[in-house]
């Protein structure tokens, strides 16, 4: 199964990053293979939808689990139509959110951010 | 276009005085129209408190699927760059971030999306005195007020005498709309550092569409105004200087237009019109 973790560095031992949609890297893990790939996040130069693209991207690689701080309510509406659970993330770095996952350590990620889409107004 | 002359009058930023330059100059003339296309948040109605004649529903088109048709190939997905689609098990519609292109509808190989019209905002036509008036307001929410600044101007086009157009705040795209067909533009800008960088990005604006302009120096003190010093820098015409005053400030807080009140520098707006006038004609 593949795990998708937004990070701020192309490392296994980076810190997970606060922005969904904006995060400049994911790294995917593949459970059964115990490996790792880091993806530029494309959707990070868009000018508005960035948590859809992204969401839309994870979608797209298989991805299964989700291990983040937060995300907007419209990436969510995409990971729930993609069949995508989503868990609240742990302070420390993606591997060890990963082996946290993998014990059965973290919880899911039910509130979901209304979104900075329309300045927060909404 | 019309019989008419259409002055735009336009700030980088928001509360330097367009509102208080284009409802004085549209009351100083005597055939005029005001045109409010800050359709995000107009607030030249609580000048005029026009009595509305006409109100008119404003439509754009927006994708609808048909998910029995639709193959699941997401041609629709990528080309989306609102990024308002996405695919998870069906095609998910983002409808407040749809810019309207069309461009789903076509890429679809399937023909499984069709377009369907999505009520964005209204259009209202009044009149105040001599003074007639057009306005908009955008749903909440929208992604963009230009369908209803087009229609605004649609309307506009035929109408003879001085158009007077409240443009939105800033150097975007519903700022380029709005200013489009103008004959004139009108910067207000205010004595401030800040004030003088977004002068600058409007200038940049209006030289880059071709408009002749001049520049209102709002809200001056005996200090040093950049935005002057700007003007000067760039051979700008300064049309008029504009106190920073109390009277002036509490008449426009309250709503009143300062040339229908007994307001001791009410000439500055007349002067204003006389040149604006000189500078179209």
């Amino acid at each position: 199964m593949r795990i998708a973790l937004p990070v701020n560095d192309k490392d296994i031992k980076s810190e997970i990053c606060p922005s969904f949609g904006r995060t400049p890297y994911f790294l995917i893990y593949d459970t059964a293979e115990k490996s790792s790939v880091f993806l530029d996040n494309l959707a990070a130069q868009s000018a508005g939808g960035a948590g859809i693209k992204a969401a839309q991207m994870l979608v797209d690689q298989s991805v299964k689990v989700i291990i983040a701080p937060r995300y907007g309510e419209n990436a969510a509406k995409v990971l729930i139509d993609g069949d995508i659970k989503v868990y609240k993330n742990i302070v420390g770095t993606a591997e060890e959110n990963i082996k946290a996952y993998e014990k059965n350590q973290l919880d899911i990620l039910a509130d979901i951010h209304p979104g900075f889409h329309n300045h927060g107004n909404k | 276009m019309g019989t008419n002359k259409k002055i735009a009058v336009l700030s980088g930023k928001g509360g330097t005085g367009k509102t208080l330059v284009s409802v004085n100059l549209a009351t100083a003339e005597a055939n005029s129209y005001y045109v409010d296309c800050d359709v995000e948040e107009p607030n030249g109605h609580l000048y005029f408190n026009p009595q509305i004649c006409e109100e008119k529903a404003v439509s754009v088109l927006i994708p609808k699927v048909n998910h029995e048709l639709c193959t699941g190939c997401k041609e629709c997905v990528n080309f989306c760059k609102f990024n308002a689609l996405a695919f998870g098990e069906k095609v998910i519609l983002f409808k407040e971030i749809c810019h309207s292109c069309g461009g789903c509808a076509l890429v679809c190989s399937v023909k499984a999306i069709t377009e369907t019209e999505k009520m964005v905002g209204i259009v209202n036509i009044g009149v105040s005195d001599q003074v007639k008036t057009v306005g908009g307001m955008m749903n909440t929410g929208e992604a963009s007020g230009i369908p209803i600044i087009k229609n605004i101007l649609e309307y506009i086009k035929d109408k003879s005498g001085y158009v007077f157009i409240d443009c939105p705040p800033g150097s975007a795209c519903i700022v380029m709309e709005s200013i489009k067909d103008a004959d004139y533009c009108i910067l207000v800008a205010e004595p401030t550092i800040f004030g003088a960088h977004n002068l600058a990005m409007v200038y940049e604006l209006v030289r880059l569409f071709d408009k002749p302009c001049g520049v209102v120096l709002n809200k001056c003190t005996d200090g040093h105004n950049p935005s002057e010093e700007f003007c000067k820098e760039k051979s700008i015409e300064i049309l008029v200087k504009i106190p920073f005053d109390m009277e002036l400030g509490e008449l426009n807080s309250n709503g009143k237009i300062a040339v229908r009140e007994n307001y001791k520098n009410k000439e500055l707006f007349y002067s204003l019109l006389t040149k604006v006038k000189e500078a179209v004609e």
